[in-house]
């Protein structure tokens, strides 16, 4: 209770622990004293189980389908469809071997990774500039970094389909890889500003005063001081590029080319009364990379959603 | 030998001018242009030009494949006597106005409930977000089939508890395909506001909580009057965002309904889609999604007097 008010939120904090204070054994910790147990069951578990249940239940339900043989998936009278006895793996079989799934998955990896990359090299240098440099001009074209933000790809689709077209990048990657940037670098950019405000000037005059020129201290110095910053960025732009739906429904054409959401939309969806195994296997294998990856950086997940909106 | 002794001390003494060139490596805004190059290429190529382009285009008559003449405001006057637009303006708000007031008041909920002290807080917390990482159109399928009209399983659970006798047409019906969507809508959201407020309530002390029941406060008092107004700004910047992604939503519709059932679902940038893509009419469709920007410039204003207001809670010099 000693902690001074700050405004700058504790990540780590969010994910772990509520407020600063002593936890106990039995999680009972500050004024919790006061509320009895049954109170908490009612005020506290019971509202939050029903919450994360039906948060939850479109995975497990998909995950049920993918595995169920088809007949019980059709035949809710004779089998309970909560739960299966025989999980099959044909669906997978069917995707993983008999349709473009694969091509699908590398595809959306490839754009996403490269999209991902090009943005985050141009975020890192503009960041710098704007929060470093302090060229003139430079908080006006950090606000309108930010204006660029808040323009959704829905506004866009239409004139960049006639871009696309002019450019000749039409059916091809690299009309996604050049156009997600925009979503990704205004994000990315606010993201790392909010890093590079965090390291210490001094480092970087003690560095001009040796001689360094800005291109060596950004490199030796800023960067390896924001790699908690840059494993945001670089996680949370993976994340949307691989969400992405209506630049890569717009722009590709071809089923050898498409990337995952839109392949699985617009090739799965047939009059096949059997497709809902193999779709909903489909989209768990679209989801899976996604949510492994999530698993592992939690916190800087965390981190890159509300580092974006408190800047 | 000697000349190899003579040279350091002659190098030393020739300390030259800062050459016009020298000068131009140190300036700040010189400098600052050449980084800034990359972001900035990508985003008047790609951003600032097809914005401007889109409005452009809304004036002429331009097909796919064909170069459009200036035809005036003919695209916005057709639109303004077309019910289908006018249907989808309804929608769209209909759809931002419910589904994210519901957003914020289960978000919110949602975010106090996880401050409270419990085990396994951090898996919950993580698990809490998982909707909002897997890509829209996936989950939105799993939706789809949860709303199926044959065989979804809300049908076939309140069948078992006698509460209906015949399946519901989830999403061919016009009222309930507009609550499966918006009820889609507030699945994925909610995560998001939950989150990024939950990081809001940490920064609250909990001295002032302590405080407060010293004074005899209740538990609403507390929200009301500690929790609710540190919490304001936050929650101004979330939900513009929550607002604007809601408004221009585009994914969750084409993946589940595709506008229909009789354009019940059509939103305006499933509408602009459809137009403009698919039927062709590119000039007519960039009509449609210029006509969103006027509701975008008002969220944008929300969210700039929300940073003001910020500000002015945290004194003059927040960086």
């Amino acid at each position: 209770m000693t902690d001074l008010p700050t405004s700058r939120i504790d990540l780590k904090a969010v994910l772990h622990s509520s407020a600063p204070t002593i936890a106990k054994d039995d999680h009972s910790e500050g004024m919790s004293y006061l509320q009895s147990v049954p109170r908490r069951l009612v005020t506290l578990y019971l509202p939050l189980s029903i919450i994360v249940i039906v948060l939850l239940f479109p995975f497990y339900w998909m995950g049920l389908t993918a595995i169920k043989p088809d007949e019980q998936l059709l035949d809710l009278d004779k089998y309970n469809p909560f739960w299966t006895w025989n999980p099959t793996f044909k669906h997978f079989y069917k995707l993983l071997f008999e349709s473009h799934y694969p091509m699908w998955l590398w595809n959306t990896m490839y754009v996403a990774v490269c999209a991902t990359i090009l943005s985050i090299i141009a975020s890192v240098l503009a960041a710098y500039a704007i929060v470093r440099l302090r060229y003139k001009g430079a908080n006006m074209v950090g606000g309108l970094i930010f204006l660029a933000y808040l323009v959704p790809p829905s506004i866009l689709f239409i004139p960049l389909a006639t871009v696309v077209f002019q450019y000749g990048l039409f059916d091809s990657p690299m009309a996604l890889i050049l156009t997600y940037p925009t979503i990704l670098i205004p994000f990315s950019t606010w993201l790392l500003m909010g890093y590079f405000k965090t390291i210490p000037f001094e480092l970087e005059e003690c560095a001009l005063i040796d001689g360094a020129s800005r291109w060596q201290i950004l490199i030796k110095i800023v960067l390896p001081l924001a790699i908690p910053g840059l494993i945001s960025a670089f996680i949370f732009c993976f994340t949307l590029c691989w969400n992405e739906f209506i630049y890569a429904l717009t722009f590709l054409q071809s089923t050898s080319n498409k990337t995952v959401p839109v392949a699985i939309v617009n090739e799965f969806v047939d009059g096949d009364i059997y497709r809902w195994g193999s779709l909903m296997a489909g989209a768990l294998a679209g989801s899976l990379p996604l949510v492994i990856l999530y698993a592992f950086f939690v916190e800087h997940y965390v981190s890159a959603m509300t580092g974006a909106v408190k800047e | 030998m000697a000349d190899i002794a003579i040279a350091p001390r002659r190098a030393k003494t020739e300390i030259r001018e800062a050459s016009a060139w020298d000068q131009l490596k140190h300036n700040r805004n010189w400098l600052g242009f050449w980084f800034m190059v990359p972001a900035l290429a990508f985003l008047i190529f790609f951003l600032a030009y097809p914005l401007g382009l889109g409005i452009w285009l809304s004036f002429t008559d331009t097909r796919i494949g064909r170069v459009g003449h200036f035809v005036g405001s003919e695209n916005y006057e057709w639109l303004w006597d077309d019910a289908i637009f006018w249907l989808s303006v309804f929608n769209t708000l209909l759809y931002t106005f419910i589904a994210s007031a519901i957003k914020f008041g289960i978000g919110l909920y949602l975010a106090l409930l996880l401050n409270e002290n419990m085990p396994f807080k951090a898996m919950l917390r993580a698990l809490v977000l998982i909707p909002f990482i897997v890509p829209t159109v996936l989950s939105a399928l799993a939706f789809w089939w949860i709303f199926d009209s044959q065989f979804s399983i809300i049908s076939w659970s309140l069948k078992q508890m006698g509460l209906i006798t015949e399946n519901i047409n989830f999403l061919g019906d016009t009222t309930w395909a507009r609550i499966c969507v918006i009820f889609a809508n507030i699945w994925r959201g909610v995560p998001f506001v939950a989150i990024t407020l939950l990081a809001g309530l940490q920064t609250v002390q909990p001295s002032l909580y302590e405080a407060a029941t010293l004074d005899g406060a209740s538990r609403w008092q507390m929200f009301r009057f500690i929790t609710y107004p540190l919490l304001t700004p936050i929650i101004a910047v979330v939900m513009t965002f929550s607002v604007l992604f809601t408004f221009t939503d585009f994914q969750l519709i084409w993946a589940m309904t595709r506008g229909g059932p009789v354009n019940a679902t059509h939103l305006m940038a499933t509408l602009s889609y459809q137009r403009a893509i698919i039927a062709g009419q590119l000039g007519e469709g960039a009509a449609i999604s210029s006509a969103m920007i006027p509701f975008l410039l008002a969220a944008i204003m929300v969210s700039w007097f929300g940073l003001q207001r910020r500000k002015w809670q945290q004194g003059e010099n927040n960086d």
